[in-house]
């Protein structure tokens, strides 16, 4: 039996390690074994056949930013539950109000963005009406 | 070294060298089961029934281009697909296919299956972005938007599964089972079928299977972020994703269905049926099948492998695995289930369900298994 942390981890990193040789050489064969025929046509991305316009690296919207914000602080949240959900039986009574108060206090954010539009992804005249 | 402390690296390296031959044969069980919802035969030509499609695939892979777009950033583009795998295969590690058949053990099992799948947005991200192409980028995002909005609610509705087991290490969750005498997808009075429902939704939206499959959605965005890859730089990503399916079928198995327990598994006069009549059923109906289908070296192979089953000795030895491996293809069937039944969904259907609904009703399930676990 594993005593301690290195020994109980190593076979995890054996693992990934394993499965870094394996794609590696996937891609070796197919680097060994595939065709290469290149021109220029074929290097350029792919645009349904049309001529690329511009350049991928463009601004994106906004919302993708915001979603991984919102991402890490909802994250982090379910990972403060996970400690309570272990001992929650012992902690009992006390440790769930403790928790409810903590949920509440995150909710009340999540209340606040979504009544913000934080959350919408369809555009809604009527709200850009007001907004603006 | 004596052989229980070679057996995690025996597993991870079969693991390792088996998942690519069996991620194409999961496809080509999903594209056989997919014809049947539809009334066709799907792939029928590479040998008998399409049994050898999987490496007339493989091997046209390789014979593939490996094509790298012009202005592609080239570090990133090489580096991005072998990241998905990586973080894929890494989840293997701890997931307990009988009470000593497991690479690690860890005290954070279920943590790090959590934790390797946020990793696992980065594959997909730098994929899209390090190609240079529309299409990918939009994929890209799209992507890693839905992974990160589901995970939320996926991580919501397994803190249920945390209060009732008391442990976060997989092979805990599955003894917990045992002991409570019931699985977690029907404890707390039934409570946890919500849960259960949460985790269901929110895991195919985290392996970007159909009706969530926007990051791949072809009728859009061509590909999605692997648009620009080619050859077996393309097949990594589908080794990825399906490794991914495994695993999250493999999660689901464990925590909601007993994992490797049989059913009933405190019920002792149970023990000989459940461990080796009912195995030896299902191959020998198999064999059955195999037979109609005139297969017959594969109605040979299934039948005496039932009549293995019968051997007390062997029944008890091979239920563990049997059962693990039923529950994921059962969970696994299911999944294809549902993209044959249901259209994709719309980007502002897809982000209103995850935050709008799953988030709230997973808080709601965990607040009610919380007050209903501490009566």
């Amino acid at each position: 039996m594993p005593t301690t942390y290195s020994e109980l981890y190593f076979p995890v990193l054996v693992q990934v390690l394993f499965a870094a040789v394996v794609a590696a050489s996937l891609i070796g064969a197919g680097l060994f074994f595939g065709k290469r025929n290149r021109n220029s046509a074929k290097d350029s991305p792919y645009e349904s056949g049309m001529k690329p316009v511009g350049s991928a690296r463009e601004r994106f919207s906004v919302k993708f930013y915001l979603v991984a914000m919102l991402f890490i602080l909802f994250d982090i949240e379910a990972v403060f539950l996970y400690p309570w959900a272990v001992v929650y039986r012992e902690l009992g009574i006390f440790g769930f109000i403790e928790m409810v108060l903590f949920m509440i206090l995150v909710l009340s954010g999540f209340y606040f963005v979504w009544k913000k539009g934080a959350l919408d992804w369809t555009l809604n005249p009527q709200r850009k009406a007001k907004d603006s | 070294m004596t052989f229980e402390t070679l057996l995690p690296y025996l597993m991870a390296a079969i693991f390792a060298m088996a998942f690519p031959l069996v991620t194409g044969y999961l496809v080509l069980v999903e594209r056989k089961i997919l014809a049947d919802f539809q009334a066709r035969l799907g792939p029928m030509r590479v040998g008998p029934h399409g049994l050898l499609q999987p490496i007339a695939d493989a091997l046209k892979l390789i014979l593939k281009e490996d094509t790298v777009p012009k202005d592609a950033d080239k570090f990133l583009f090489y580096l991005a697909p072998l990241l998905s795998v990586v973080t894929a295969f890494g989840s293997f590690a701890v997931i307990p296919i009988s009470a000593t058949l497991r690479i690690a053990d860890l005290n954070i099992g279920l943590l790090l299956i959590s934790a390797l799948a946020a990793v696992g947005v980065f594959g997909i991200i730098l994929g899209g972005w390090s190609s240079n192409s529309n299409y990918s980028l939009l994929g890209a995002l799209r992507g890693a938007a839905q992974l990160i909005s589901y995970e939320v609610a996926l991580g919501l509705s397994l803190v249920t599964v945390v209060m009732l087991s008391g442990t976060l290490s997989m092979q805990g969750i599955v003894e917990a089972q045992f002991n409570q005498r019931i699985w977690f997808l029907f404890g707390n009075y039934g409570l946890m079928l919500l849960s259960f429902f949460i985790f269901l939704i929110a895991a195919v939206a985290e392996v970007n299977r159909a009706p969530f499959d926007l990051p791949e959605a072809e009728s859009e965005i061509v590909a999605g972020y692997h648009t620009e890859y080619s050859g077996f730089r393309w097949a990594l990503y589908m080794l990825a994703e399906y490794t991914n399916i495994f695993i999250i079928c493999a999660v689901a198995a464990t925590v909601f269905f007993g994992g490797w327990l049989r059913p009933f598994a405190n019920i002792e006069w149970l023990a000989y049926p459940m461990d080796a009549i009912f195995p030896a059923a299902l191959l020998f109906l198999s064999a059955w099948g195999c037979a109609r289908m005139k297969l017959f070296p594969f109605t040979a192979l299934l039948g005496i492998s039932g009549l293995v089953f019968l051997i007390p000795a062997v029944a008890t030895a091979l239920s563990a695995p049997f059962w693990f491996f039923l529950k994921v293809s059962a969970v696994f069937y299911v999944l294809i289930w549902f993209r044959a039944s249901w259209p994709r969904l719309r980007y502002d259907q897809l982000m209103d369900l995850g935050w709008k609904r799953l988030i709230p009703l997973a808080l709601g399930a965990l607040l009610a298994n919380a007050i209903i676990g501490m009566l």
